[in-house]
Parts: C-alpha cells; sequence; structure tokens
C-alpha cells in the first residue's frame, strides 16, 4: 500500500523519533509512505474565526496537493485535526471553498480524506493481523493509552473514535502484546500549546494525568501527538526539580513500540531523545548497542 | 480604554457571534464546561462567569481577565454543553477581538531561549498564533 504522507513541521525537527520509527514500522508492514514533494507547515491549530479565511489557506494547500491520490497520511495529531477540520469547512461552505481555492489558484473540491497512522492499522492491516506480524511481543509491559484532545474533539468533525471512551489505542497496544492500563484521564487536555504562555499551567495539567497514570499501575503512556510528549514527559524534569515527584514514567510514541514488536532496527526509535529514558524498562527487547547505552 | 476603536454602542455579542459563529445566550449557566476545564485552576474567572459577563454587556472584564489566555482550545467544553454553545470558540473570539488590534498576550523576543530550543514547532507556532494574531 502506497499513501501520501505529510510530515508537518515537528516530525523532521524536535520529533524525529516519531517520523523514523512510524516509517520503519509503515516498511515493516508493506505500507510506503510516500511524503509530499513539497509541503509547508498546516498552521497547527485549526482557525476558529469564521469571519477570516486566511487560516484555511496553508491546509488547504497541502490537501489540493494530495488530490490524485485522494489520501493523505498524517502522524501528529495537530495535523490531522487540522487537515480534517479545514477539509469539512471545504466540503460544506462553498463559498469559503471558492474563497480559498481562488485564492491559492488550486482547483480542490475537498475530496482528500484524511487518514491517521492508527487508523490504517485499525481499518487496513487490522489489528488482528497486526497481532500475527509482531514479532516481539512485548508483554508484561503495562501501557496507559493517552489520546489528548486533537485525535477525537470535536467529535462530530474528527469521527476518530468514541470521544468520551475510546478504545482504538487500546486495541492497538493490546495486539502489541502490552498490558493496557486504564485510566479515566487519557482524554484529558495535556496543556497544549499554554506551555508558551504559561509552562507552569500546561505543567500541572500534564502532572495530573501522569498521577493518574501512575496511580493505576502505568509504568509507560503512549502519545501520538509531539506536544502532548514534550508536556508529558518535560512536566517530569520540573517536577523533579520542583516538586519532588517519586515516580517517573517514560512517554513514547505509539509507532516506537510498534516499531520494536515488529522488530525494526534500534536506530529508528531515537530513545536518547526522551527526559524520562524509556531504555531501562525496554531493555530485553532492544539490540545490544541500545542496551549499553542505556547502562551508561 | 482597552480596544481601540471599540465603543460602548458596540454590539460585542454580535461580534463574538460573526468570528465565532456562537451565541452567547444561549448559556444557561449550568456550569458543565467549568466543571471539565483541565486549565480552570489557573483561570481568575471561570468559563461560565466569562459567558455570563458578555450576556450582562461586560466585556470589558472579560476581555481583560487571564481566563480568556488560559485556554487550551482542548474543547471539552464544548463536547459537553447541553446547550451546543462552544465556550473555546468565544474564548479564541475575545482573543481575536484584543490580536487583531495589536494587543498580543505574548512577546515573542520575550520568551525563554529554553523555550524555544526545546518546545515542539507545533507548540511555538500555534501559541503564536493564539497568543499573537495572524
Amino acid at each position: 500500500m502506497r499513501l501520501p504522507y505529510f510530515p508537518g513541521c515537528t516530525l523532521h525537527s524536535k520529533a524525529q523519533n516519531f517520523d523514523a520509527s512510524a516509517r520503519a514500522a509503515a516498511q515493516a508492514l508493506d505500507i510506503v509512505m510516500e511524503e509530499l514533494p513539497e509541503w509547508t507547515c498546516c498552521g497547527a491549530t485549526f482557525s476558529m474565526s469564521e469571519d477570516s479565511a486566511m487560516g484555511l489557506v496553508a491546509p488547504t494547500r497541502i490537501l489540493a496537493s494530495a488530490k490524485e491520490a485522494g489520501k493523505l497520511l498524517t502522524l501528529c495529531s495537530f495535523c490531522y485535526n487540522t487537515l480534517k477540520r479545514t477539509n469539512r469547512v471545504l466540503t460544506t461552505d462553498a463559498e469559503r471553498r471558492r474563497k480559498v481555492t481562488t485564492f491559492i489558484e488550486e482547483d480542490y473540491q475537498g475530496n482528500v480524506q484524511t487518514v491517521h497512522l492508527l487508523e490504517v492499522l485499525r481499518d487496513s492491516v487490522g489489528f488482528a493481523a497486526l497481532a500475527q506480524r509482531v514479532t516481539k511481543r512485548l508483554e508484561g509491559l503495562r501501557v496507559a493509552p493517552y489520546y489528548g484532545c486533537l485525535l477525537l474533539r470535536p467529535a462530530e468533525e474528527m469521527g476518530f473514535d468514541d470521544p468520551e471512551r475510546p478504545t482504538i489505542l487500546e486495541n492497538f497496544l493490546a495486539s502489541l502484546g502490552c498490558a493496557v492500563v486504564d485510566f479515566p484521564h487519557k482524554t484529558e487536555c495535556c496543556g497544549s500549546f499554554v506551555a508558551v504562555s504559561t509552562p507552569e499551567a500546561a505543567a500541572a495539567c500534564s502532572a495530573r494525568i501522569l498521577d493518574v497514570a501512575v496511580a493505576q499501575g502505568a509504568e509507560m503512556l503512549v502519545v501520538s501527538c509531539p506536544l502532548c510528549q514534550y508536556n508529558l514527559d518535560h512536566a517530569q524534569r520540573q517536577a523533579q526539580a520542583g516538586r519532588g515527584r517519586a515516580t517517573r514514567v517514560p512517554v513514547l510514541y505509539f509507532s516506537q513500540l510498534l516499531a520494536i514488536a515488529l522488530g525494526c532496527e534500534d536506530a529508528c526509535l531515537h530513545l536518547d531523545a526522551h527526559v524520562v529514558d524509556p531504555r531501562p524498562r525496554l531493555s530485553k527487547w532492544l539490540g545490544q548497542q541500545s542496551q549499553a547505552t542505556a547502562l551508561v | 480604554m482597552i480596544l481601540p476603536g471599540l465603543h460602548a454602542e458596540d454590539d460585542i455579542i454580535a461580534q463574538i457571534a460573526a468570528i465565532s459563529g456562537q451565541d452567547v445566550r444561549a448559556c444557561y449557566q449550568c456550569g458543565k464546561c467549568t466543571a471539565g476545564c483541565p486549565l480552570a485552576s489557573a483561570m481568575d474567572l471561570m468559563p461560565n462567569q466569562i459567558l455570563r459577563l458578555l450576556q450582562l454587556g461586560e466585556h470589558e472584564k472579560a476581555l481583560r481577565s487571564r481566563t480568556i489566555w488560559q485556554c487550551a482550545s482542548c474543547l471539552t467544553c464544548a463536547a459537553r454543553c447541553p446547550k451546543d454553545v462552544d465556550p473555546a470558540r468565544v474564548m479564541d473570539a475575545l482573543r481575536t477581538l484584543l490580536t487583531r488590534r495589536g494587543l498580543a498576550h505574548v512577546e515573542i523576543p520575550k520568551l525563554s531561549a529554553e523555550l524555544l530550543a526545546e518546545a515542539p514547532q507545533q507548540a511555538l507556532i500555534g501559541g503564536f498564533r493564539k497568543f499573537v494574531g495572524y
């Protein structure tokens, strides 16, 4: 299967571990992620101003560049949310579509379906088939699935999963052999971009999520958004300095666990890029080189 | 005057509706938005109080609040509102009223070097759009 792929602004820079592990895992599943030849940032947040079309320009141009294939793969929750909601405006509001497509000189009618890698795993690969492809079952690893906001809300526009009780990450983790840890804060906000203006407020949001996950027995959290990863991981560094947290818990991208379970090379994981080092807990599934690094 | 070019006779409720598509008059103050807001503890006024102030014509208090800059657009409030009001869109509209007049909440040159070096690009771009405008 070949899918046009939009990495977005963060996956080539701060979240290379997300990009590289997803590409390696997809390849192991015979999915070719074909990066769009030209792309820009999607704008990061969906424009909620209905009286202006400027916020729709960048995501519309990105969508239009995938119109031949009719599908566009994303990994980042921000990109997924922005592209999907923008496309909904373009298909339901002919006047705004005309305004934006005229401005960017593109004939785009809104035919592109934005898909997230988790949806491809669920709907095209299938979790039962995925379990058959796993070469290293992550038996005994207690993982809390963290969804955050943007995969799920607004539910009527995203159509990703049940907004209050989602199950896609749980089923994904189970197919890798993990023990899934249910916890009530899995759809709470990590603090998002408030990290830019009021970092302590965002850190408090993240600390609550981490505390509840750890209390439920989680040894690790998985996310699908670089900003969730940053907030949850970095909150523990700040907390370590200030609040004296006893328990530290690694925060991984779902694609990193997928790549490990599919037997991909450790080089795609970039596990050294995390504030809380996940290598000690993952050592029995990693190669010799990563283990040696983890011991240093 | 907090909003240059804004006059007492201007209809803020209509301006918010034009930007956000939301009618703040529909809110009946059940407080569900506040109950589920993960940033409420960082706010000086609760989300339902912002809606109430707008209904009462006290928009200056809403525009001066710390609350409108704490909203992370997580949309938990919107998902749970029994009256189909989207408080996150209202917060965004209030920010927009200010940023369109150049009244930014964040001064980019004053952001810490650590934040600029470590935060993911999406946080900076998203934050700049929400706190500085576009």
